[in-house]
């Protein structure tokens, strides 16, 4: 097989690959000229032509959220790049804005141009320092270069762009929680209908988009429909529903690999060679027992499903959530699933936004079940109770605001039908994962 | 006399001054005015409070409220629904330990458990002499160097409970 050139990743390893100088010497903003000489929904069915599907989590196709804005509004409208990259395991925008972040706002501004928007929010985590700072700078030379700002490249087109930090919450990633919070409140999601592109920011229509679908757009633009779709998966004929997985995909390998990246590949790879190829294997020599596909909240792989393509589609086929943000955690033989599942309970059990009642007290019961479970005093009935809990709590069983309940959800029904025999055995042993001390404080 | 005329000026285009006197509320007002006062900007306005006093303390959280205009329960909503903003005084210095999935199976709780027995602190405390904080975190975006720390804001992976003791050592008076 070819190796795979890259697309999104291909500039990260130049000296200097954030400065404007270096990024126009490569051809860059000319998509942008190109996209200002074409009419806004041209653009926007470009995008949608080549079948570019949102790589924040929902998959959902970028060209078709554009078109869902009101026609002939008098504006404004907005676009927030969602750059709350919090899913644990994700870290390929982090790389995209460090290393490359004119790639990131020439691809806003196209969007823009798109949707007819003059102002564009970046919702950037504030643990992402060193990303801040970058994008801070390569936004100020956009201005001074008639990048951004009014009348850019002597078109006319006006635009803003924002940089705007969060204050650490993972529910800020969700995109009305992040609309939320980019007024100034709470993040605490809102009910849809309606969606941002009727009523978001200020009321107003808006588009979120994820930081590496924004990216996309850039080379969509370049290089045409047909290039994009020359990577990736089409649609199973047999699936109605199934839009197809098109373009390049960044995929983070992490957790018990011998080599933890983050490699670009045509979507659609097998979770097996992201391990043994790009991974370098599992660790210490030992076997995987798990791989999470895309993200905690998506659920587990077992030992036996590593041949799941991982494209929009795949991970759904073996009783996954999706494809998700396509981190690859990968956990080892030697490793408690109680201990792996008592974890991400843990983690969405602090982040619930405490607005629903089956998410709140789902996540929260969850994490005490298994933690009673980590004490040694777990009985076989717990396992039923939390597949019940975890099934009972979601927007796919129409219980709850947003998405964070599923993903809550995933992992807990993944874990206890997939590794049953395990948490089985777990319990009727007694044994206990944590110290004497610890435990000790959990019966406090 | 002029003073007060001053006070009254301030008072039209905003709110009262602080009666303290504390220079670091007039640079606070100036990152305000410099959004305009508006309600919307309550996020950066409380990092940039934070940056400037360390903590939110309460008094400062009605000031900032007073001039946005903004309900006090609204500030103190914002303040304890994100994670960043610490009612709290901080440490000298902080080490933060990722939690993350990623990180917890390469040994994170090897490492927390190391850094509580050295520090003789529970993660989200801070050491009786102010010296060292000891926070836990989601993932920090670091998973191909996990297990990740954040030593005084410096993110650092690949931590073993070992070296991290010997960053943290010379901070704590029993180290
Ligand atoms: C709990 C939760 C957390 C999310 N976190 C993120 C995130 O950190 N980054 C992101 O891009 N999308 C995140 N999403 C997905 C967004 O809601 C939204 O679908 C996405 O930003 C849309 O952009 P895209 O169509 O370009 O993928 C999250 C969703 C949920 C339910
Ligand atoms: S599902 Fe959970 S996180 Fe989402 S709105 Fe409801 S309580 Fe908040
Ligand atoms: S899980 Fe620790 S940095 Fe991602």
């Amino acid at each position: 097989m070819p190796r795979f050139e890259p697309v999104l990743l291909k500039r990260i390893d130049k000296p200097n690959s954030a400065a404007l100088a270096g990024y126009r010497a490569d051809g860059g903003y000319t998509a942008l000229k190109k996209a200002l000489a074409m009419a806004p929904d041209d653009v926007t069915n470009l995008v949608k032509d080549s079948g570019l599907r949102g790589r924040g989590g929902a998959g959902f196709s970028a060209g078709a959220k554009w078109s869902f804005l009101p026609k002939n509004h008098p504006g404004p409208i907005y676009l927030c790049v969602n750059a709350d990259e919090s899913e644990p395991g994700t870290f390929n925008n982090r790389i995209l804005m460090e290393q490359d972040p004119h790639q990131l706002l020439e691809g806003i501004a196209i969007a823009c141009h798109a949707i007819r928007s003059n102002a564009a929010y970046i919702y950037l985590r504030y643990e992402y320092g060193r990303s801040y700072r970058v994008l801070d700078a390569a936004i100020k030379e956009c201005y001074a270069a008639g990048l951004l700002g009014e009348n850019i490249l002597g078109t006319g087109f006006k635009l803003d762009v924002r940089l705007h930090r969060g204050a650490g919450a993972y529910i800020c990633g969700e995109e009305t929680g992040l609309i939320e919070s980019l007024e100034g409140k709470r993040a605490w999601p809102r009910i849809k209908p309606p969606y941002p592109a009727i009523e978001g920011l200020f009321r107003k229509p808006t588009i979120v988009n994820n930081v590496e679908t924004l990216c996309c757009v850039t080379h969509i633009l370049t290089r045409g429909v047909e290039w994009f779709k020359s990577m990736g998966v089409p649609p199973d004929p047999n699936n109605k529903r199934d839009q197809g997985s098109y373009g390049p995909k960044l995929y983070c390998i992490s957790g018990h690999v011998n080599k933890p990246c983050c490699v670009e590949l045509p979507l659609g790879v097998m979770a097996r060679e992201l391990i043994d190829v790009h991974g370098g294997g599992v660790w210490k020599g030992r076997k995987a027992k798990a791989v999470v596909p895309g993200g905690i909240s998506m659920g587990f792989l077992s030992a036996n499903e590593l041949d799941t393509k991982l494209d929009f589609e795949g991970p759904g086929k073996v009783g996954c959530l999706g494809l998700g943000t396509a981190a690859v955690v990968v956990i080892d033989d030697q490793t408690s699933m109680v201990d792996v599942l008592y974890n991400c309970c843990r983690f969405m059990s602090h982040e619930s936004c405490g607005q629903c009642t089956p998410c709140r007290e789902g996540t929260a019961w969850m994490t005490k079940i298994l933690e009673r479970i980590r004490t040694g005093r777990g009985k076989l009935e717990d396992i039923d109770l939390l597949y019940e809990v975890a099934n009972s709590m979601g927007i796919i069983p129409g219980t709850t605001i947003c998405g964070l309940a599923d993903g809550a959800a995933w992992p807990v029904k993944n874990a206890v039908t997939k590794f049953r025999g395990e948490f089985e055995e777990y319990i009727r042993s007694g044994r206990s994962s944590i110290t004497p001390a610890q435990q000790l404080m959990a019966a406090h | 006399m002029a003073e007060a005329a001053k006070t009254e000026v301030i008072k039209k285009k905003a709110g009262p001054a602080h009666p303290s006197g504390d220079k670091r509320f007039k640079l606070l007002e100036v990152t305000m005015k410099r959004h305009q006062f508006r309600s919307d900007a309550l996020i950066e306005v409380m990092h940039a409070a934070q940056e400037l006093f360390g903590f939110l303390e309460v008094d400062l959280m009605f000031f900032i409220a007073r001039y946005l205009k903004l309900p006090p329960s609204r500030v103190f909503g914002v303040a304890t629904f994100y994670n960043l903003f610490s009612l709290r005084p901080k440490g000298e210095h902080t080490c933060v330990l990722c939690t993350g999935t990623a990180c917890y199976v390469k040994g994170a709780d090897a490492l927390l458990d190391a850094v509580e027995k050295l520090a003789g602190i529970k993660a989200g405390e801070t050491t009786e002499d102010g010296k060292l904080s000891l926070v836990t975190a989601r993932c920090l975006g670091a998973c191909g160097i996990a297990p990740a720390v954040v030593v005084d804001g410096t993110v650092k992976g690949l931590e073993t409970p070992d070296s991290l003791v010997q960053q943290l050592k010379g901070w704590l008076p029993n180290g």
